[in-house]
């Protein structure tokens, strides 16, 4: 008989993730460009994580970096035009959360950005949500026509994959 | 007496103004932009405006709102004046170390040392 692997670290409130088939959830969503209709996206996934026992730490990276993406797709890639859109795809396993954001936009250079952490750039307000996307995913990826970004998160309760792509990993620093 | 306005409380200690987040989340585009001109009318209703920003209470806040932050700083060295952040939790404060803001900012865990950290130099010799 088969039995269950429960791995020995478990996540939020003591309980061990759920690695039953059912716990997973793979979607796509189409949302008009506008901030309130993409949070509700951004709520739904952080619901599943939350259910799949991922650590309070795993919901304020995916949160943060969800946001950044959603940000920057309604506001600098379908810049702020009600009558684009935005395709939200995710996978949430017990054991990774995978989370895509397309807009409609032209694209851009992720690699072309400056670094905001320079001395000189300081005191500049903007530019640091990409930044903190790569600090707090495991992966972050964009697209050849840099209109879309692959966000990849594993959950810390399995220290087996959370231990595969360190912050600051040779292997984190992998775009496109 | 405290002022309430739509997204901060801000309190008066002498001439040092107490700033705090009406919300936990600093995350929506619209607010911030809200906060931010609360902010700058503060700022400019002050010679040498001193503010302590605490974020106590406060568990979650976007790039957007960093961006704020480091304009804030910008108009108040730009009227003379101070800013102090204190009450960061420890998760939003690594948010400043990836981004090296901590080293912008002068960040103090209360708001105690905080208000502490502007008091006026005492002249040398004074008894």
């Amino acid at each position: 008989m088969q039995t269950m692997r429960v791995p020995k670290n478990k996540g939020r409130r003591g309980r061990p993730p759920d690695e039953s088939p059912a716990a997973s959830l793979w979607r796509r969503v189409d949302v008009p460009s506008a901030f309130a209709p993409a949070r509700q996206v951004e709520d739904r996934i952080l619901a599943h994580c939350r259910r799949l026992a991922y650590t309070d730490r795993d919901l304020f990276a995916l949160k943060l970096a969800i946001e950044e993406a959603l940000t920057n797709a309604v506001r600098h890639g379908n810049q702020l035009d009600p009558h684009k859109s935005i395709h939200i795809k995710y996978r949430i396993t017990p054991h990774r959360a995978d989370v895509v954001v397309e807009d409609e936009g032209g694209g851009f250079n992720p690699a072309a950005l400056p670094d905001p952490t320079r001395n000189c750039r300081l005191s500049c307000a903007g530019g640091r949500g990409i930044l903190l996307m790569r600090a707090f995913m495991n992966s972050v990826v964009y697209n050849a026509a840099g209109n879309g970004v692959t966000l990849t998160k594993f959950n810390d309760a399995y220290p087996r994959h959370a231990g595969l792509l360190k912050a600051g990993s040779p292997e984190k620093r992998c775009y496109q | 007496m405290p002022q309430e306005a739509a997204h901060l409380k801000v309190s008066r200690d002498g001439e040092i103004m107490l700033v705090e987040f009406t919300a936990h989340r600093i995350l929506d585009e619209a607010n911030i932009a809200q906060i931010d001109d609360e902010l700058t009318a503060l700022i400019e209703a002050e010679y040498r405006p001193k503010l302590v920003i605490s974020f106590a209470g406060v568990d979650h806040l976007s790039s957007a709102a960093l961006g704020t932050l480091i304009s804030t700083n910008n108009k108040i060295r730009h009227h003379d004046g101070q800013l102090r952040l204190c009450g960061i939790n420890p998760q939003i404060y690594e948010v400043f170390q990836i981004t090296r803001l901590n080293n912008l900012f002068r960040i103090y865990p209360t708001v105690k040392e905080a208000k502490e950290s502007m008091a006026p130099p005492t002249q040398a010799g004074a008894q």
